[in-house]
């Protein structure tokens, strides 16, 4: 499977990745080359496997709906890049 | 002796004798640090003032306590991707270089409880991707054994300071190997517990599916006490399991014979390093000697883990690390632009090349179009590798194998060919996919002196079996006892 540098830059900006020049030559090399790698998959008939997402037996796990104890607001704002008024500051998304 | 060269439950015994006391052994790790940590690099950041701290607080402790918990006062070493609350935790990357936890990590609260001492944070490949720890924010570390050689990875700075005896046991943590191929790497042994043994819980997350916590210790006694304090149900980890703990370290002990060994053919492949591999068939030997039923088994889906784990891996991480939008912690970039173009700078500035590739490659098995050829189809094959387990689980009871078709390799070697270096982990990945337990420890050394690893895989939930064949093996050989010439 090839990528093409036009799929490339599609894709990091879904990733939200601002790439250089450099960065998307080298990406679309490595990328194809990894996709040829793991097209090696297509060797394999799946059509009747069940896909595992999930390992170990475990399944609906619940907890009961009781108020506990959360991070206090000074905590919660002490990694923040930009607090601002007990709020993380952001640019404006709304006209 | 110097006390630096004390295994864990070697401190343990002196301790509880009162014959060296928690303050002393951890001073004796900072000046052991002090000596080869310049050479090494093995810590990303070190906690030395709220160590000696601890240390007096469980000195006091066992004054006060009769029965004190196995840990009590033990210097431990953590990975620089467990959170640690007010200790700074950056998964050797640039985008947390400043990010301060607020809270702990359910293995650091157990720990904590036991009394345990913190030394300080490990290096490690950036948000643990890697097989070599050349792709942190902050350095590389070197291997204790050959300074100009890979401690392995992603937990390359746990694995070289137990190596270079710069503590007493560390966490490290295994998404693809990340704690058994260094282990091999540097000589140690090292854990990875089946999925869901150890609560997830402030583990930073790279692939969900497949992370889990484990110990990097000197001796297999080692690892059974750590893993003890460590393994539980947690309710804040839906994935945890609701099942009991077993007392690891009194079982460990009940000795391996009888226990059927299976040997995959498929793990013994064309390019392997041939020491690497007389080694392992060595060891598959002594465990015959040593009352154990060796036999060959086949896991024929063997070739097709590294493609299967490189989609799904890739995949949870791109999901996973969309929370580092320069929003609410770490960098931010491009703060005065529009919301889109804080994201784009936050994160071209913060994450470094190895985690933007697999970022990419896993946006990319998700996107519209190609979820169904990619992801699903790897979802589909790692049905294929779980069964490939299942069925051999049937007619033995361990799995043994090597960790890695070689041991350490050179600064440098593989940093440019991602694929080459993904090839690395081919042994420890399918492991991760069925959610098994592996155990790697040290079985013999190359002619250029590198320690060579060998790797025992258990059924899920039993890492007792592999405990009880690890320990057998160990008190049989001798390699655990040679110390890296650092």
């Amino acid at each position: 499977m090839k990528i093409t540098p036009q799929e490339v830059e599609h894709v990091a900006k879904l990733a939200r990745l601002a790439l250089d020049d450099a960065e998307r030559e080298m990406f679309t090399r490595q990328l194809s080359d990894i996709l040829a790698y793991v097209d090696k998959l297509n060797e394999l008939d799946t059509s009747r496997v069940t896909p595992t997402s999930h390992v170990i037996p475990v399944q609906n796990v619940f907890r009961p709906d009781e108020v506990g104890e959360s991070l206090p607001v000074e905590e919660a704002l002490a990694n923040s890049p930009a607090p601002e008024h007990n709020h993380h500051r952001v640019p404006k998304i709304v006209e | 002796m110097d006390l630096w060269e004390l295994s864990l439950h070697e401190a343990r015994e002196l301790l509880h004798k009162g014959e060296i006391s928690s303050r002393q052994l951890t001073e004796v790790f900072f000046q052991r640090i002090e000596a080869v940590e310049p050479r090494i690099h093995a810590f990303i950041t070190l906690t030395k003032e709220s160590a000696l701290a601890e240390a007096d607080q469980a000195d006091d402790r066992r004054r006060r306590e009769a029965a004190a918990p196995p840990l009590l006062g033990i210097p431990l070493a953590i990975k620089d991707l467990i959170s640690t609350r007010g200790v700074k935790t950056t998964c050797g990357s640039r985008i947390l270089h400043n990010y301060v936890p607020p809270y702990d990590a359910t293995a650091m609260v157990k720990l904590r409880a036991q009394g345990a001492v913190f030394l300080g944070k490990t290096n490690m490949d950036e948000f643990a991707m890697g097989s070599s720890t050349e792709t942190s924010h902050f350095g590389i570390s070197r291997n204790p054994w050959d300074l100009q050689r890979v401690p392995g990875g992603s937990s390359g700075g746990s694995a070289a300071c137990v190596a270079a005896r710069q503590c007493s046991a560390a966490l490290g943590s295994d998404t693809g190997g990340s704690i058994r191929q260094p282990a091999a790497f540097c000589g140690i042994v090292g854990l990875k517990p089946t999925y869901g043994r150890v609560s997830r819980y402030g583990l930073v997350a790279y692939a969900s599916s497949l992370d889990q916590i484990g110990p990097m210790t000197r001796e297999v006694r080692d690892t059974a006490i750590l893993l003890e304090a460590i393994s539980g149900h947690d309710p804040r980890d839906s994935t945890s399991a609701p099942f009991p703990v077993p007392p690891y370290e009194s079982e460990m002990v009940r000795g391996a014979a009888g226990l059927r060994v299976g040997i995959p053919k498929e793990y013994f492949v064309a390019g392997m390093d041939r020491e690497v591999e007389e080694a392992v068939r060595n060891s598959v030997e002594t465990l015959e000697q040593l009352g154990m039923q060796v036999s060959e088994v086949s896991l024929p889906h063997t070739e097709y883990a590294v493609a299967t784990y490189y989609l799904l891996a890739t995949a949870e991480a791109s999901s996973n690390l969309a929370r580092y939008d320069g929003v609410k912690y770490g960098l931010r970039g491009g703060g005065d632009g529009d919301l889109p173009t804080m994201y784009m700078q936050t994160r071209s500035a913060g994450f470094g090349i190895e985690v933007k590739r697999r970022i990419m490659l896993g946006t990319y098995a998700l996107s519209a179009g190609y979820y169904d050829a990619y992801y699903l189809k790897a979802q589909k094959v790692r049905t294929l590798i779980k069964e490939d387990f299942d069925q051999v689980f049937q007619t033995v009871d361990v799995i043994a194998t090597p960790t890695a078709p070689m041991a350490a390799f050179k600064l440098g070697e593989k940093i440019g060919d991602p694929l080459q270096m993904y090839l690395s982990d081919i042994f420890t990945i399918p492991v991760n996919l069925a959610g098994l337990p592996g155990l790697v420890l040290p079985c013999g050394f190359t002619a250029a002196g590198l320690p060579v690893g060998l790797q025992l895989i258990g059924r899920p939930f039993e890492e007792t079996v592999l405990l009880r064949a690890g320990y057998a093996f160990e008190q049989a050989t001798e390699w655990h006892e040679k110390p890296a010439p650092v």
